[in-house]
């Protein structure tokens, strides 16, 4: 073991103590619980768990749940980058505030946020009222869990791209139009490829947080079985039936189709560092 | 194509980058912009390319007025100092990019395009790299490329700034000869922006001093290190040694030194500089006729020539640098005192406007 850890002698002291601390931190605060979750679900056989996770119910929640995060995630990376990139390169009265409101949706309680939305769009409220008479309705809809989960999102979206906009030499978009490019082309070739890599990374985390938030979207959603009902709902409903195990298989199936999306981006970011030929 | 600069002003702020600057760039000529920086150096090649707004004044291209033409439309090659590659593209496509953006009609094939930029990476001798990404290649490599992909639109004029500025000293010098053999080969009009005098001095037909956004002189390399117009340009072309004395009716008068010049026949014991280049000034052991005397402080016997390191009674020093066999002749060692005679001085009067000490 010591021989392994020594291959490379490093100029740093403490690396063996270090890296005790971070394996054994790592297990603790994440590889812990998860191995905890695989336990509990093999305990109840494989029938308990189709029977758990197969129901109809269940499997609608889940659609539900990485469908919505799913938009939501699209709809923050459209406007995530025009909020980073308005930021970055104009200036304007009343930037430093628009910039801290940005983290707001991190700082707020997701539960508040959750009543704020309800009460901005159910058929009565500010904004619903004026939807409903249209045809639409927002709070206790799909729809109404996507805005909520916009909301959550935006700041993942935005603080990720905006470090490197910033970064973008002015020089690159002076050299592309000395080459007689035109605006959009710059903002198409240029721009957008030096920003790919920090949209996909804050699209993702902004899609990894809105497949498990509960508090903002309980509120909005109305819960509707088969209809509104998010799986996170599910595994707090089956817990509140003390079936434990239930819970824990439908946990199970949402963190297995979680870590394929984490991998699969993770497979294409490396692919796009390679082409930048940084590594 | 000729460029014409006239009376072009830049304020940013408080600050005058450019003060009144004309300046008349023939076809076909490799100019450099030499000065330290904040001489507005780099403003003028800028406003030139169409990237700065000048204040007042007027950019002609071929006798055109292309003041208000855009960036875009102006046909020149900019290469900058960081080179401005694009990361995410290859090599091939870097320098592809300036035809693949051109409007459907005017576009080239795709064979064409693939034909020419090979043409290109051939004659920057890099090829060979055409599918590597820019993060593959060194401080030089990347600099050729930026050179093929400004090339490529076929641009009237070519831009320099800076463009050997962040390379290692050996790079500096292989690019450099290769630059100037480049344009050899292509006559197209070029200005490049620089610091460094050497490089100014060896590459260029003409070079334009700058200082505090005024131009200085403008020369052949040769004319300017010969004879410089003013106290500035001695200073930034060299070393250079200092002498404070008077010059009347021609004739100057440095302490007990006496030389009749060529030049301030009108001037009435006036007060005057006269600057000696270290290879300029001749060791003796004999008083007579001296300009200065020193005790000798430091021998630097490293490479062809041997500086020597005077110091006066009053703690200035003076820089000389002598033959090894005239080194050997006199036989110094430190701590001896030894007599300068200057073979060639460039005198200036201290009251002339805008005369004055200047400290590098």
């Amino acid at each position: 073991m010591s021989n392994i850890l020594n291959l490379r002698h490093s100029v740093l002291p403490g690396f063996r103590l270090s890296f005790g601390i971070t394996l054994f931190w790592l297990a603790l605060i994440v590889l812990l619980p998860f191995a905890a979750l695989v336990y509990s679900t093999v305990g109840m056989g494989w029938d308990g768990f189709a029977a758990a996770v197969g129901s109809p119910r269940v499997m609608a929640s889940i659609r539900l749940s990485f469908a919505t995060a799913g938009l939501s995630a699209l709809i923050n990376l459209v406007f995530g980058f025009l909020v980073a990139w308005v930021l970055v390169r104009y200036p304007f009265p009343g930037k430093r505030l628009v910039d801290a409101l940005v983290d707001l949706p991190f700082a707020l309680p997701t539960a508040v946020a959750g009543i704020a939305l309800t009460t901005l769009y159910a058929p009565n409220g500010w904004i619903g009222q004026f939807l409903s008479p249209l045809g639409i309705k927002v709070a206790f809809t799909p729809l109404g869990i996507i805005v909520a989960l916009t909301f959550i999102g935006l700041p993942f979206v935005v603080r990720t791209v905006q470090p490197v906009l910033e970064d973008l030499e002015k020089e690159l978009e002076e050299a592309a139009t000395c080459l007689g490019a035109s605006r959009w082309d710059i903002f198409r070739r240029v721009i957008f490829p030096a920003t790919l890599p920090s949209l996909i990374t804050g699209g993702t985390m902004a899609f990894a947080r809105a497949t498990g938030e509960y508090g903002s979207v309980i509120f909005i959603a109305g819960n509707i079985p088969m209809v509104s009902e998010i799986a996170p709902l599910i595994i707090v409903s089956k817990l509140d039936q003390f079936d434990q195990q239930g819970a824990t298989a439908v946990a199970l199936v949402m963190l297995g189709i979680s870590f394929v999306f984490l991998l699969v981006i993770n497979l294409i970011q490396w692919w796009a560092a390679r082409r930048h030929g940084a590594r | 194509m000729s460029i014409e600069i006239r009376n072009i002003r830049k304020q940013f702020g408080q600050f005058t980058a450019l003060d009144n600057v004309s300046l008349d760039v023939a076809s076909g000529e490799l100019l450099a912009l030499l000065g330290p920086s904040g001489c507005g150096k780099t403003t003028l090649l800028r406003i030139i390319a169409g990237l700065e707004k000048p204040d007042a004044g007027q950019v002609l291209f071929g006798g055109a007025d292309a003041t208000h033409t855009h960036v875009a439309e102006r046909q020149v090659g900019f290469v900058f100092q960081h080179y401005a590659l694009f990361r995410h593209m290859t090599v091939f496509d870097n320098v592809a990019f300036g035809l693949s953006v051109k409007p459907r009609r005017e576009r080239p094939s795709q064979e064409e395009i693939r034909e020419r930029v090979m043409k290109l990476l051939k004659m920057v001798q890099l090829d060979w790299l055409a599918d590597a990404y820019p993060g593959q290649l060194s401080g030089g490599q990347r600099q050729r490329i930026a050179l093929a992909r400004s090339l490529a639109v076929e641009p009237k004029v070519l831009l320099l700034d800076e463009p050997f500025g962040a390379l290692d000293a050996k790079v500096r010098k292989d690019l450099r000869r290769w630059l100037r053999d480049l344009h050899n080969d292509m006559h197209i009009t070029s200005v490049f922006v620089t610091h460094d005098q050497e490089e100014a001095l060896e590459v260029s037909d003409r070079v334009v001093v700058m200082d505090h956004g005024h131009i200085e002189q403008v020369g052949r390399p040769d004319d300017i290190y010969e004879h410089p117009a003013t106290p500035f340009v001695t200073q930034f072309l060299g070393d250079v040694n200092l002498f404070h004395g008077r010059v009347d009716a021609g004739q100057l008068t440095i302490g007990s030194y006496e030389q009749a010049l060529g030049q301030h026949q009108d001037a009435d014991g006036d007060a005057a500089v006269a600057y000696v280049r270290p290879h300029d000034l001749d060791l003796t052991l004999q008083a007579d006729g001296a300009l200065a005397q020193g005790r000798v402080e430091h021998i630097h016997a490293v490479g062809p020539v041997v500086r020597v390191e005077l110091r006066q009674a009053d703690g200035q020093t003076i820089e000389a640098a002598v033959s090894k066999e005239r080194f050997r002749g006199l036989g110094i060692v430190p701590g001896d005192t030894v007599y300068v005679t200057p073979r060639k001085l460039a005198v200036f009067l201290k009251d002339a406007p805008g005369q004055q000490d200047y400290v590098i």
